[in-house]
């Protein structure tokens, strides 16, 4: 798609590839990521990490490091005792009756390590280079405790305790049942079972995280410049640990940041250092991630492991699923994949009995968070896997198998009958799941695909394809919100919580504004990410930006559109309904020299002079408007993937020789935006699926920590993508609108494990865990071969 | 603390002198010493390119170079590639068009690699843009908005 | 990651650095390329007291003909350089076929040939093509210099014959034999990067089309490039068939002990050095008689 900067033929923006405005600036090397900032006599943090995945710290000794010139200060557990607060649990169980149990964890341990890279002690110097010779001058001396590297390791029978308080390593365990499985296990004609393993990994944005604070004295205040997704989520957290009110704590996400991808929505331990540093210098202080830094503590999404039972009729149609899987949570975690992962598993196929039971388990490994597509890869491989399966039980097309399965267009909204991760019950809007199958299957001429596939197989080469449908839970609240003014330049200031990582919201949300006011786009500015500058916030994940706060931007532009017109009444001494806004300025319809710009409405208005020192009655004085828009639930988009590849038998390499995405996100703001995400989104499923894989140790030890062992797909790896896309309104918002961040990664292993399974047929390979990379392939060849 | 030495460079065709410790890397010395951070830091061992400038006019990375080795070198950087955000150069201009941007980490070093490999190859294949392109790491995009920049630059010539 | 604190030094000669080595080598790094050097000294994982940077020197850059018809081969020319050079091309086409498998264009256009062959990487292209080519090293330091045969160069894992004083001045190539075709064949995860597995192979035919000789050297099969001498034996003195090919093939996997490790299993290298080896032999097969495989 190219960009194209018209309105739509309805006459609005929304809807319109326009091109993005951030562009201009991040092509000339003109972005603002917080590395990027000036930051006058900034003083350079680095950390001191424990390399021992769980450990006593018995002693920790600075005192190598005065002998250090352009040292500042060193710091430990002890030094900052006056922010030494514990943590407060991440995130409650959403699903009633069950509870997310956490230990204590403070901003620097005082006495347990729990994870290999997990920070002991902060430095400052006035440069990075100084900062890490101090830090390899400081002794820590440490008693070495067993590490519990996996979710099976940490609920093995006499397990070593992450947290010795908890009594074990269980985070929580959610239980979820609709109608009777047991019954529909027993009674039914057919079942399969298996078990899959699934590792995910890191989020490996372009830009780690970063963190600049500045103490402001006489305010006894902070600002913190902060390559976060939840602004307001590190202020409140700031705010706690330094007993300050929340509006002396100002958190500003840049402009721009490096991509997030759901590690950078979580709070860390750095950014409460940089603060503490920055008051105790009285300088400002910056703490930048390197690379292994973000390989050794950044969250992560790390393994699954599924025992999934399907029960069926000889049709194919299923009667029941139980899905038994356990999920790493590290030392410390977010309860949102796992959750998300047993509401995703169902999918967009019909269950009447289900029964789902995870549990997550604390291990000694780094914080687990959500990484692009939270837990709902996982899902959707695995139901996806079985599908398949069902499909070679019963002799059937795969294809066919889950049409026959599928939610009916007619079905909406759908209760699926769990709990999702917002506290709400699980229930689908909108969506034509029938017809985005129909239609990719078309586009990447399936039935084409499969007499080639036969045709090559006679040849003796390897031709695979794979299909996966999801349901993609997006758009979810709490809220977001949105304030916009008419300035005394006549423009339009759009302000909202949520930041941008790259999604392109200073062209999205200037859109909708644009639209909701009646202004032109290119007289709407964006501001995002500041909590001095908008009170409330939940910030950028989980797909839910554009839902929440788009809805928002609509709702605040129309009401300071009416009181635009409601002042140019008085201007101009006509009716509201007879105004109109052309071209920067507000008129009276049909007569062309009774117009007035809008600068000097805003002038007029928001400094109150129009009418001497009292305003006539009943005027709103002050053109600014703001709402907070809360969706009853979460919305619901849905992607189908066909995947066509070969594999080479003798190496196991795998060449993806055509990618069909289909894709429904309700309606769309910026298309151009939308097909982006889900471009990136496939390239990091692709990633999950053949490529990158976070791997440690038994002792807890990362055996993957940087891009030489760790591969992300480049350009040449990347198949070109041929792209469709189906509207299904969405019914929650105005606007319409679902979510489209992390769609394209969600059914990309199902699709690649499906497709790989597909070619290696003749040999009765299984797929049962990914990521799948050539030796792995090759491996699974063998051994359902036999030879070696 | 490790010593220094004063060196001389050209950058974007500017004479530059800085005096820095020889430890410094290349990267860092246009960033923190020049104040031009158009080049951002990703790795630091050589693998997501986002350091990538161009030094004699060839595509190098800016993390394994050390800043005393470009002394008397000719270094070119994003910056230098259009006067201003206004008056963007074609495959800037295509970029946009073809939505080749999200986040912009990455955008500096591959605008760099891309622009040595046109002057050199002025009309390369998908294949040769994506050969190009591999040196380079994108989580944002998946790459086909870069690719089709560049395509739709040769198309143009 | 910044590197830690070290003493630079970048001398203008060969004798200055030679000399340099003599005093420091025990305690210095030589930086050449800094492709392989520079990351580790980003993570602190090499510490040297003194980095003596060879840059500078000029004369060991160079690429040009050998009396002899083969090539004389600078130890600092640039892989982009070597990439580029239609005498490279002429001279030596298995050198030419595994320069592109190199890492990538950006890290060609500073790497050289002498920093690969001393940084010794197990999975690296350049090393194994040298044995294969049976390159002759020219290893100098301040009152001497010595050659060493390619094959004897690499010891051990990350370890080459290079003592603490000495520098790799300079690679000689042998003219390449009428009727030898070549092939690099390599299993990485990504393109560039280091390979799981490779072979590095030339055939040689007689007048008769029969194999007068096979050169064939597996990589990331070992701590260092694995020469498959039982099957170069077994191709020598018949014709090239496949079945010849896929024997060779299974001698090749038969030669290797290859690492187990988070990227691939033994057995699969193993396989691997096999199925690499039949290809790359069936490659050179076709380019020595000139048909398309």
């Amino acid at each position: 798609m190219i960009a194209n900067a018209s309105r739509t033929p309805e006459g609005g923006y929304i809807g319109a590839p326009m091109p993005r405005r951030e562009d201009a600036r991040l092509l000339t090397g003109r972005g603002t990521f917080v590395d990027d900032l000036p930051m006058p006599g900034v003083a350079h943090a680095a950390m001191v990490r424990s390399p021992h995945a769980h450990a006593r710290i018995r002693r920790i000794d600075a005192a190598a490091t005065r002998a250090l010139p352009g040292v500042l200060a060193v710091v430990t557990a002890a030094d900052i005792a006056d922010i030494d607060k514990p943590w407060p649990a991440r995130m409650p169980s959403p699903v009633p009756g069950t509870r997310l149990r956490h230990g204590a964890r403070h901003t620097l341990p005082r006495d347990t390590v729990r994870h290999a890279g997990e920070v002991v002690a902060a430095v400052v110097a006035e440069s990075r280079a100084l900062a890490e010779d101090a830090c390899e001058l400081i002794q820590v001396e440490y008693e070495p405790l067993p590490a519990v590297a996996s979710a099976a390791a940490a609920l093995a029978p006499g397990a070593p305790l992450v947290y010795e308080e908890l009594g074990d390593n269980v985070a929580v365990h959610i239980v979820q049942r609709v109608g009777n499985p047991e019954r529909a296990f027993a009674t039914a004609a057919h079942t399969l079972r298996e078990t899959f393993r699934v590792m995910r990994g890191g989020s490996h944005s372009m830009e780690g995280r970063g963190v600049v604070a500045r103490y402001d004295e006489a305010l006894d205040g902070f600002t913190v410049w902060d390559a976060t997704q939840a602004p307001h989520a590190v202020r409140t957290m700031l705010a706690y640990l330094f007993d300050l009110p929340e509006h002396r704590v100002r958190v500003i996400a840049p402009p721009d940041v490096g991509g997030g991808l759901g590690p950078k929505a979580s709070v860390y331990p750095e950014e409460a250092l940089v603060c503490w540093l920055a008051r105790h210098l009285r300088r400002p202080v910056k703490w930048i991630e390197d690379r292994h830094e973000h390989f050794v503590s950044a969250a992560q999404e790390r393994e699954q492991v599924h025992e999934i039972e399907i029960a069926f009729d000889g049709e194919g149609r299923l009667l029941a699923l139980r899905d038994v899987f356990t999920h790493d949570i590290g030392m410390y975690g977010a309860l949102v994949a796992p959750v998300i992962t047993a509401c995703t598993v169902p999918g967009p196929y019909r269950i009447p009995n289900i029964y789902s039971e995870v549990r997550a388990a604390y291990t000694t490994l780094q914080p687990s968070g959500a990484v692009r597509g939270a837990g709902r890869p996982q899902g959707v491989l695995v139901m996806e896997r079985m599908m398949d399966r069902l499909a070679e039980a019963l002799d059937l097309d795969p294809a066919e198998v889950r049409a026959r399965n599928l939610i009916p267009a007619d079905a909406f909204p759908y209760e699926v009958g769990m709990w999702f991760r917002d506290g709400a019950r699980l229930t689908y809007d909108s969506g034509n799941y029938p017809e985005l199958l129909r239609r990719a299957l078309e586009r990447a001429d399936y039935a084409g695909a499969r007499r080639e596939q036969a045709r090559l197989r006679a040849q003796g080469r390897h031709r695979g394809i794979g299909v996966a449908i999801c349901v993609e839970g997006v758009g979810l609240g709490p809220f977001e919100g949105a304030i916009l003014r008419l300035d005394g330049r006549g423009r339009v200031v759009v302000t909202s919580g949520a930041p941008p990582q790259g999604q392109g919201y200073q062209t999205a949300f200037a859109q909708i504004a644009a639209d909701a006011v009646g202004v032109r786009f290119e007289d709407v500015d964006v501001v995002t990410g500041d909590t001095g500058a908008i009170p409330y916030g939940i910030g950028s994940f989980a797909s839910r930006v554009t839902a929440n706060a788009g809805p928002a931007i609509l709702q605040a532009g129309g009401a300071l559109r009416e009181k635009i017109l409601a002042i140019g009444a008085h201007l101009l001494e006509a009716a509201p309904a007879d105004l109109e806004i052309v071209d920067g300025a507000l008129g009276v319809r049909g007569l062309p020299d009774r117009r007035v710009p809008l600068a000097q409405v805003a002038r007029l208005a928001n400094g109150g002079v129009a009418f001497g020192m009292i305003m006539p009655a009943g005027l709103q004085v002050g053109l600014e408007a703001s709402a907070y828009f809360t969706p009853s639930q979460a919305g619901y988009s849905a992607s189908a993937h066909v995947c066509i590849l070969d594999v080479d038998a003798e190496t196991g390499e795998v060449t993806i020789v055509r990618y069909v995405v289909g894709h429904d996100c309700g309606n769309v703001i910026n298309p151009l935006l939308v097909e982006g995400q889900i471009l990136g989104g496939v390239a990091h499923g692709l990633s999950n699926a053949l490529y990158e894989e976070a791997i440690f140790d038994e002792q807890g030890q990362s055996l993957a920590s940087s891009f030489l062992d760790y591969p992300l797909p480049s350009a040449r790896e990347m198949p070109r993508v041929e792209m469709f896309h189906l509207t299904t309104p969405s019914p929650l918002n105005p606007l319409g609108v679902k979510g489209a961040g992390e769609a394209g990664t969600l059914p990309v292993t199902a699709a690649v494990a499906g497709a790989v399974e597909d070619a290696l047929r003749p040999f009765g390979v299984r797929v049962n865990r990914m990521p799948l990379n050539p030796a792995r392939i090759s491996d699974l060849i063998h051994a359902a071969t036999g030879s070696s | 603390m490790s010593e220094r030495r004063t060196i001389t460079l050209t950058v974007n065709g500017q004479p530059r002198d800085a005096t820095v410790e020889t430890r410094l890397t290349l990267v860092d010395l246009l960033r923190e010493e020049l104040r031009l951070t158009g080049t951002h830091v990703g790795c630091e061992h050589g693998v997501c390119g986002a350091c990538t400038v161009l030094v004699d006019g060839e595509a190098v990375r800016g993390c394994l170079l050390l800043a005393v080795q470009a002394d008397g070198r000719h270094v070119e950087t994003v910056e230098g590639l259009a006067p201003d955000p206004a008056h963007l150069n074609a495959l800037q201009t295509e970029l946009v068009r073809h939505h080749g941007v999200q986040c912009g980490f990455c955008t500096g070093g591959i605008l760099m690699s891309l622009t040595a490999m046109l002057r050199d190859t002025p009309r390369p294949s998908e294949a040769g843009i994506r050969e190009t392109l591999a040196g380079h790491l994108c989580r944002c995009t998946g790459y086909q908005g870069m690719v089709d920049a560049v395509l739709a630059l040769v198309a143009a010539r | 990651m910044k590197p830690p604190p070290f003493r630079y030094v970048d001398p203008t000669t060969v004798e200055e650095a030679l000399a340099l080595l003599a005093r420091h080598g025990a305690d210095a790094r030589v930086l050449a390329g800094g492709q392989s050097l520079m990351p580790l000294l980003n993570f602190r994982l090499a510490r040297p007291a003194h980095v003596i940077d060879v840059n500078r020197l000029d004369a060991l850059g160079a690429i040009a003909p050998a009396a002899d018809g083969g090539l004389r081969l600078g130890a600092l020319a640039r892989q982009r350089a070597l990439e580029r050079s239609a005498l490279v091309r002429e001279r030596c086409p298995l050198l030419a076929q595994a320069l592109p498998l190199v890492g990538h264009p950006q890290i060609r256009a500073r790497g050289t040939l002498g920093g690969s062959l001393a940084h010794a990487d197990p999975a690296a292209e350049l090393p194994a093509a040298m044995v294969a080519l049976e390159a002759r090293l020219t290893l100098r330091r301040a009152g001497g210099e010595r050659t060493v045969a390619a094959g004897d160069f690499f010891v051990g894992l990350l370890t080459t014959a290079l003592a603490p004083d000495e520098l790799l001045t300079e690679i000689q190539l042998p003219s390449w034999p009428a009727r030898t075709g070549s092939g690099v064949r390599e299993v990485a995860k990504r393109h560039g990067d280091f390979a799981l597995g490779g072979v590095a192979a030339t055939l040689t035919l007689d007048g008769q089309g029969r194999v007068a000789r096979a050169r064939i050297v597996g990589f990331g099969v070992g701590p260092v490039p694995v020469r498959m001498v039982e099957a170069e034996r077994a191709l020598a003195g018949g014709a090239p068939t496949p079945a010849a090919l896929a024997e060779a093939g299974r001698l090749a996997s038969a030669a290797v002990d290859p690492p187990d490790d988070i990227h691939a299993s033994a057995a699969y290298r193993r396989r691997l050095a096999g199925v690499l080896a039949t290809r790359a032999l069936t490659d050179a097969l076709a380019s020595a008689t000139g048909r398309a495989a």
